[in-house]
Parts: structure tokens; sequence; C-alpha cells
């Protein structure tokens, strides 16, 4: 039945040729753990992918009941804490996630640094691989406010501040990410909602195709 | 056709309208939105008003005191009234002085005397911060600066005060 779908699809729009770019590539015998185990630590980058993979999807779902609003932010967040069903394992996922992802994105980095495999010519991939990190802490900063509890409030209050020491346009910096000059608050809450769950994620994307193309196209680095 | 003059053919002269064109509507399509979030930064901000905080200037005598008061706060569409507190007394040449109470250290709550090894001080409880009476904070101690001081108007003998401003470091 499904092949008979596929064939369907197949006659009329040719998706072979497709999904055999995409999906059929050799993987290297260096980086394959079934042929030697230390080859794990190639597994960092698509870890992290896998992760960051959760965090759209348990965010999508938490978006499902949170209220980027100062009076219910916090209410929204303890109804799905204790009145829904697995809400808190969604949660759960999210919370954790977000700094699993941050070890996962270390890690392969590490692994990138000391094997040199950043070196010529896959320099822009590295510098790519960097702007993902930078997104991925914004994410992180964007992320922390949304709950609006106290910890999160004090916490933003504190990189504001730090915003605000960048020379020179330190303090627009500041006031373009608090959205008020004096007041951190509903404006502050809207704005770091859009950023988290919009602009960065958009960013995101539009790196990690960046990222997974070049690999593609360079393919990984050869063996120590 | 191939007199001097003729150095734009017909492609690269579609080309460029086409990018010109493009560009502008991009351009315009990206106005709104880049203004709109940048409103923040270019509004300037209406504080600055002084706000009564109930307090003439007879109650007011050397001792600092404690006074706290609220004030009407427009967050965006979100409006409230926030406390805000001071400490006021008049120094010697009779001035009324008003000190915010926020530790210059990392925002805890001084007192004034807060602390009784510490006469004649005002005391942060969180790191034993201390400043002396015009607020200016005692080297050694974790404060850098000193406590800011509150814009203020005398109307008709009662104290108003207006936002609270930094001071150098001593």
């Amino acid at each position: 039945m499904l092949q008979k779908v596929y064939d369907w699809i197949d006659e009329r729009i040719d998706i072979t040729p497709i999904w055999r770019d995409i999906a059929d590539h050799e993987v290297p015998e260096h980086v394959n753990p079934a042929h030697h185990f230390s080859a794990f630590v190639y597994c960092f980058g698509g870890l992290t992918f896998f992760v960051t993979v959760i965090q759209i999807l348990s965010g999508m779902f938490l978006t499902m009941y949170y209220v980027p609003d100062i009076e219910n932010a916090w209410k929204s967040v303890y109804y799905l804490q204790t009145e829904v069903a697995h809400a808190q394992i969604v949660r759960g996922m999210h919370h954790w996630g977000a700094s699993v992802v941050i070890v996962m994105l270390l890690l392969h980095t590490l692994r990138v640094f000391f094997q040199g495999a950043y070196k010529k010519p896959r320099e822009l991939n590295w510098i790519v691989g960097v702007l993902i990190f930078f997104v991925m802490l914004g994410l992180g900063f964007t992320g922390y406010l949304l709950p609006w509890d106290n910890k999160a409030y004090f916490a933003t209050q504190v990189g504001l501040e730090i915003a605000g020491q960048v020379p020179f346009i330190g303090e627009q910096l500041r006031i373009l990410l608090a959205g008020d000059a004096t007041i951190v608050g509903a404006q502050t809450l809207t704005r770091f909602f859009a950023i988290h769950v919009f602009f960065l994620p958009a960013a995101l994307f539009g790196l990690l195709a960046v990222h997974f193309i070049l690999i593609r196209r360079q393919g990984i680095s050869g063996p120590l | 056709m191939s007199n001097k003059k003729q150095q734009v053919s017909r492609r690269q002269f579609l080309n460029y309208t086409l990018t010109g064109v493009g560009g502008f509507m991009a351009a315009g399509l990206l106005v709104s939105p880049l203004r709109m979030a940048i409103d923040p930064v270019l509004k300037h901000s209406s504080s600055g008003d002084f706000v009564n905080v109930g307090i003439s200037v007879d109650e007011i005598n050397d001792t600092p005191q404690r006074i706290d008061w609220t004030v009407e706060q427009v967050d965006g569409w979100y409006k409230s009234e926030p406390s805000r507190s001071a400490w006021v007394y008049k120094d010697e040449n009779g001035d009324v002085v008003a000190l915010s109470p926020i530790c210059t250290h990392l925002g805890c709550v001084v007192s004034w005397e807060g602390s009784d090894q510490h006469p004649d001080h005002f005391y942060c409880p969180c790191h034993n911060g201390l400043y002396t009476k015009d607020g200016v904070n005692v080297p050694g101690t974790p404060p850098l600066a000193p406590l800011p001081v509150y814009e203020q108007e005398i109307r008709d003998g009662i104290l108003f005060l207006g936002n609270p401003i930094e001071r150098e470091g001593a």
C-alpha cells in the first residue's frame, strides 16, 4: 500500500533523486562507531540537532498554554505544570533540553576544535557554527524570562545590564531588548517571547541549513 | 549597433531596473516593521514628574527617616502603582536631602543605623555595605558608588521627589 502511494507520487514528480540526495550518502569508516568505538565523538553534532528538534517540538506544544503577558505568564505556566496531563513532562523536556543542547553543542565544538576539523577548507562552516552557538545562547537567554517568576525576572535584569555595558550602543541595545527605557515589564516579556519563538528560531533554521549543506558539500574531515 | 554610446545592453538595463524596483519594494516592506521594533529606543521617556511624597518639610529633621510613596507607572498597556522609598533628612544648612535606599552594590535596601555596630551610617544587611550620612559609600565595603539622590522640589512646604540620580564613585 505504502509502496503504491510512493510509486504514484514518484511517477508524477520523480522524488527518488531528491530523496537520494538527502539521505543516500556514504558514512566513512572512521566516523562510524560500529568500526571504531572512539568514533562516538562524531555523534555530538547529530545529538545537538536531535535535542534541537526536541526543543522545537516541545516548545510548539508549550505555546498552546503559555501566555506572554505579565498578568498571566506565570499563571499559565503554573496551570500547565499542575493541571494539564503530561504538560509537566513536555515543559521538563524543554527545560532540561535547553541545558542539554548547550552541553552537546560544546562537546561538538570541542571535537571539531581538537581534531582540527575547522581548518581549510572548512573555516566557513566553523564560522556558521559559532553563529549557531550565539543563537542558541540567545534562545536560552530569552526563554529564561518567559515563566516570569522571580528568578527569571532578576536574571533578565542582570542580562539587560550586561547588554547595557556594550561600548557606545549599550544603552540603545538595552532599551531595544527591554522595550522600555526604565521598566522590565510587559513590553520586555512580549519582546522576549517574539524573539524566542519567531526571530531566533528563524535565524537558527537558516544557519542550520547552511551548516548541513556545507557538510554535505565538503564531506566530513578525514581521519586523524 | 556597435557605436560607443551603446554601453548598456538590453539585458543589463532590465537587470538594473528590476533589481532597483525590487530593492525599493523590499525596502518599503521593511521600513515599518523595523521602525516598529526600534520604537522604544527612539521614544523619549516621559518620566521626571515630581510626585508628592506625603511629608511636609517641617516634619523632616536632621535624623534620616524612611518615607514610602507610590508613583503611577505606565508600562505600555499596563498601568500600575509601584512603591518608592527614600531616606530624607535636613543637612547642616537646613536643606532637605532625599537618598535612594537601593544599595549600589547589588541592589538590596539599606537602612539608617541598620546595624548596632555602625552608628551614624547607612547599612546594607546583604554584604555589610556602609554609607556615611550624605550617602557616600565607605571605602573598603562592597558598594563602589554613593547612594543616588532624588531630584526634589518643595512646593508650599511639601516635599516632591522626582527620579533618583546616580552619583560617581568615591
